[in-house]
């Protein structure tokens, strides 16, 4: 059948506009379903919807076919306004096997819509996945409107003249089933058509293989009597600027890149490979050409060993880790601590204590990151709050360890990490520079005399003349020599102390959205943005007052915090912990906060969050 | 990038240095007698002659213990770090710049007990480093627990029924990780120390060089034998590249291989010098080094010092700089707004 009359019959279809769409690809760990969604959301970016993404894998790479535990998802939310978060629920669900119905079928809305890969609900698979009908078939998804489509045969059926073995071919279905959702929703296919080219062009049997696939999925969504009606979604308004899609960790890794060539001090990470963090370690490798040094260290010690150590040599020092990673890495941090070098430390947070939930996201090394050290042992810590954020983030991480001379610790977590979301890029030119200033006069030189924030020189060995030594035992103020003395070990913790403190006047004010002061204050840090300002935009939207603020900077806040927290009678504190910036506001403001905690591995649902403001404000009457 | 990353600095010496140069203003703190003394005295004496760089291109690095005090005695660039981490430091100042000559003092608890791990790793991936391992078979700053190269059956205060653990031989652990430069000394040999000292300094890759060193306060006269000028010809095999493996006194045993198996013969009763080993210490391979490696471990065997191996291979620094400058040469220097603007990118107007 041509294309033209393909076309055609797409006509004769109904075309629906929504204003918004969740969607979740659930399937197998090997059934590329990461890649599907990744495709779908670069392709929904292009088409200028706003969205956000959220990866949710298991940590088994390959766990075993059909298994519930095995099923791997991608979720996307995608709208013509602005999207905070991947969304709570899905709209609809893609679901290549029974294991991903079972699975994900608690999550779906009422209504809402599944298109089924049948062809992988053999009994096998029924009873892998733990059915002892076939789902489709016993009436227990009444409620949902069910596609059945045979996926893994169309597919096959459409490669029956390829030379690929029948393995081979089978794993194109992805792509099948991204070409029926790209008819469904109304997307071009060349964005994919052009990506598979790239990726496969050096084996045109796999790159004409998946794009047959790809093909024969939109047009059997054109062509069956299936489906009745597409939809449309808007573009999203945002504004205007050159626009990509970027994850949390190519974000990071592209800040710290800005951060070399804005203080124009070489690049260098030690790092030691952890989920959710080895991507920034990965983006960052591939760096070359900027001299950027990437360390692939023998364990975390090293890791952020090796840096302190290219601290000294006069290096951006960075490390990268996750919760456990940061445990192993505390010891040295305290040397950076002591000796006052300039480092970077990356904490993609993941579900802990021990091993815990690596591949999934959590808010749980707050406490950790600003009080988890032998001795006092203050650094600063920032938090990223969006995907793109963490460019950002990772930036002014940078300019306030070389600003201050001291450790900052970056948190980020595996949704920002993982999740994605369009960023408007940045020219190069527009990015402020860092200022550095390398400590060479001979004349009047001390190792431990500071400059106005309390910072001291930045000394790096090989600066002739200025032979010194540094180490962990406690140095005397002024000239850097070991002592012992009680009260200079007193003045000492005071220094480091204050230095800290006076980061506060480097940082923004935070920033209140709503009304200035009122009944109730939402207050979150780090990667629950999104979902805390969906919630508080729905819940506004119903009449209800209520203001949000976001802490970006957790150590030290920023210098307005307790003038904005005394405006308002109650404080909603949503953390994905049980309650860690809640003890620190309680702690260092004395002031009462309500808590709400969610640790489940996954970001905060919206609707939990606004029917705890409702449950707060006790109905409209309180909070008009 | 260029302009802050030390590369403009000047490599070659251009005045004389003397020992006096190399040493501070601090009071040295070991115990009267402890053999870190003379390794200090070693160093200060041989640097003016061996580093071909300036003083501010030197950095000690030490881990904690007794002898990771070294670089506050050392008037170069020093850091005392932690415990056991001296070797992952160092790496990141050697990799931060490579320029830099980059020492590290560290003990046998530092370096094979706590440190172990940075210790084989750095010999693997033949980072330009120089350790000198200050071995004194004792814990000294805490006073006096056995270490990783104190021998089996040692009495200490966690041992006080003798240690039951056997220990490292450090010589033989650094052939295995692959070290290209591996040599042994001994503190009260000071002549021989500042010898290998230099060696260590000339050669481009990892250096560990295992220093006998008495502790006179915990393990006093642990290496008299190796010292003690009445027994030290019998017990001590001195290694020269070339020269066939005679010792004793009257310079009259000699080693010689039986297989794979060391003995040692009389050459005064039907053995010539023809038959003994001769020490090749660029030899590829590693079974004559393991061989001399375990030579120490054996009571009937002299002990040997010198240089064990000594193998040229690119150091792990020197590979990250040339794929720099090759990836350079293909992609030309990086352009951020290129890379920030890369991928699949779309305009809202």
């Amino acid at each position: 059948m041509s294309n033209k009359n393909l076309s055609k019959m797409a006509k004769e279809k109904e075309v629906r506009n929504l204003s918004e769409v969740t969607v979740r690809f659930a399937g197998d760990s090997g059934d590329g379903m990461q890649l599907t969604g990744s495709q779908f959301s670069d392709t929904t970016a292009l088409v200028g919807n706003d969205l956000s993404t959220l990866p949710d894998y298991p940590a088994e790479i390959r766990a075993p076919s059909g298994t519930v535990y095995g099923v791997s998802g991608f979720q996307l939310h995608f709208a013509s306004t602005e999207v905070y978060t991947p969304g709570d629920r899905p709209d609809v669900l893609i679901a290549m096997n029974p294991a991903a119905i079972k699975k994900n079928i608690a999550e779906l809305k009422p209504g809402g819509t599944i298109i089924a890969n049948t062809d992988a609900f053999d009994s096998k698979n029924l009873k892998l996945a733990g059915y002892e009908a076939s789902p489709l078939e016993d009436n227990s998804l009444e409620g949902f409107e069910v596609f059945s489509v045979p996926i893994s045969s169309l597919t096959n059926k459409a490669l029956e003249e390829s030379s690929l073995g029948q393995k081979e071919k089978s794993r194109c279905k992805n792509f099948f089933a991204l070409g029926l959702m790209y008819w469904l929703y109304n997307r071009p296919l060349e964005p994919t058509l052009n990506w598979i080219q790239k990726k496969f062009g050096k084996k045109p049997e796999y790159a004409d293989a998946n794009e047959k696939a790809l093909s024969a999925g939109y047009n059997f969504g054109d062509i069956t009597e299936v489906f009745s009606t597409r939809f449309h979604v808007e573009p999203a308004k945002l504004p205007s600027g050159v626009y990509r899609s970027i994850s949390g960790n190519e974000a990071t890794a592209l800040g710290f890149l800005a951060a070399s060539i804005k203080s124009k001090l070489p690049l260098f990470l030690g790092s030691y490979p952890i989920t959710p963090a080895s991507e920034i370690l990965q983006y960052l490798s591939n760096y070359k050409e900027f001299g950027v040094k990437t360390f692939q260290a023998e364990d975390e010690i090293a890791g952020v060993s090796s840096a302190i150590g290219a601290a000294f040599a006069g290096n951006l020092a960075i490390t990268t880790t996750s919760g456990p990673g940061l445990a192993l890495k505390t010891e040295a941090i305290g040397l950076a601590v002591m000796t006052e070098l300039p480092l970077v430390i990356v904490n993609v947070q993941r579900g802990g204590p021990s091993t815990g939930l690596p591949t999934k996201t959590e808010q749980a090394d707050l406490l950790q990151s600003i009080y988890g050290r032998h001795g006092e042992s203050p650094v600063a810590v920032l938090a990223a709050s969006t995907p793109s954020d963490c460019f950002d983030m990772a930036l002014e991480a940078s300019r306030l360890a070389l600003k201050f001379m001291t450790p900052v610790i970056l948190l980020t977590d595996g949704y920002l990490a993982n999740g994605s979301e369009p960023w408007k890029i940045p020219h190069a030119k527009d990015l402020k520079d860092i200022t550095v200033k390398f400590r060479t006069e001979k004349e009047g030189f001390a190792p431990y005399f500071r400059d106005n924030n309390l910072s001291l020189p930045w000394t790096k060995s090989g600066t002739p003349g200025l032979e010194h030594r540094i180490g962990g035992l406690e140095k005397a103020n002024i000239t850097g020599n070991v002592s012992y003395d009680p009260d200079n070990h007193d003045l000492m913790i005071r220094i480091r102390e204050q230095k800290i403190k006076n980061i506060v006047n480097e940082i923004p004010d935070l920033k209140v959205d709503g009304e200035n002061e009122g009944e109730l204050l939402v207050a979150g840090w780090g990667g629950t943005y999104g979902a805390i300002t969906e919630s508080v935009r729905n819940i506004r939207q119903q009449g209800y007052k209520v203001s949000q603020t976001h802490f970006k900077y957790l150590n030290p806040f920023p210098g307005n915090t307790a003038d904005i927290l005394k405006r308002f009678k109650k404080i909603l504190v949503p953390e994905i912990n049980r309650g860690q910036l809640a003890k620190i506001l309680r702690s260092e403001f004395l002031i009462h906060v309500i808590q709400f905690n969610v640790v489940r591995g996954l970001p905060l649902r919206t609707s939990d969050i606004e029917e705890k403001i409702k449950e707060i404000l006790g109905g409209l009457d309180n909070g008009r | 990038m260029a302009d802050n990353s030390g590369k403009e600095q000047v490599q070659v010496q251009d005045k004389k240095y003397t020992a006096k140069d190399f040493s501070t203003s601090q009071d040295v703190r070991w115990c009267p007698g402890c053999g870190d003394y003379s390794i200090l005295a070693q160093v200060q004496r041989t640097f003016p002659e061996i580093i071909g760089i300036k003083k501010e291109n030197i950095v000690w690095i030490s881990g904690i213990g007794c002898s990771s005090r070294f670089p506050y005695y050392m008037e170069t660039y020093g850091f005392h770090t932690i415990h056991g981490r001296a070797p992952a430091i160092a790496t990141g100042v050697k990799i931060g710049n490579p320029d830099l000559s980059v020492w590290i003092a560290t003990g046998d608890g530092d370096l094979l007990s706590i440190g172990g791990n940075h210790f084989i790793h750095a010999c693997r991936k033949n980072i330009d480093l120089k350790i000198l391992l200050f071995n004194n078979r004792i814990y000294g700053l805490t006073k006096g627990q056995y270490s990783p190269t104190s021998e089996k059956g040692k009495i200490t205060k966690t041992t006080p029924y003798g240690s039951v653990d056997y220990p490292f031989n450090p010589i033989s652990l650094a052939i295995g990780s692959e070290a290209t430069f591996i040599a042994r000394a001994i503190d009260r040999d000071p002549k021989h120390l500042q010898l290998m000292i230099k060696r260590g300094a000339d050669h481009k890759g990892l250096v560990f060089l295992e220093i006998f060193q008495n502790c006179v306060i915990f393990n006093d006269g642990a290496f008299d034998a190796l010292s003690d000028k009445n027994t030290k010809d019998d017990h001590v095999l001195v290694l020269e590249h070339g020269k066939p493996m005679i010792f004793g006194k009257n310079k009259d045993k000699g080693i010689k291989l039986d297989g794979l198996k060391p003995v040692v013969v009389d050459l005064n009763n039907g053995h010539s010098v023809n038959d003994l080993l001769v020490h090749d210490e660029s030899d590829p391979g590693y079974i004559r080094s393991t061989i001399l490696a375990h030579l120490t471990d054996d009571p009937s065997m002299p002990t040997p010092v010198g240089v064990f191996r000594q193998i040229s291979k690119p150091t792990y620094d020197e590979g990250i700089e040339n794929q720099i400058t090759e990836v350079k040469k293909k992609k030309g220097e990086g352009d951020l707004e290129k890379v920030l603007f890369s991928g699949n990118t779309w305009e809202v107007s």
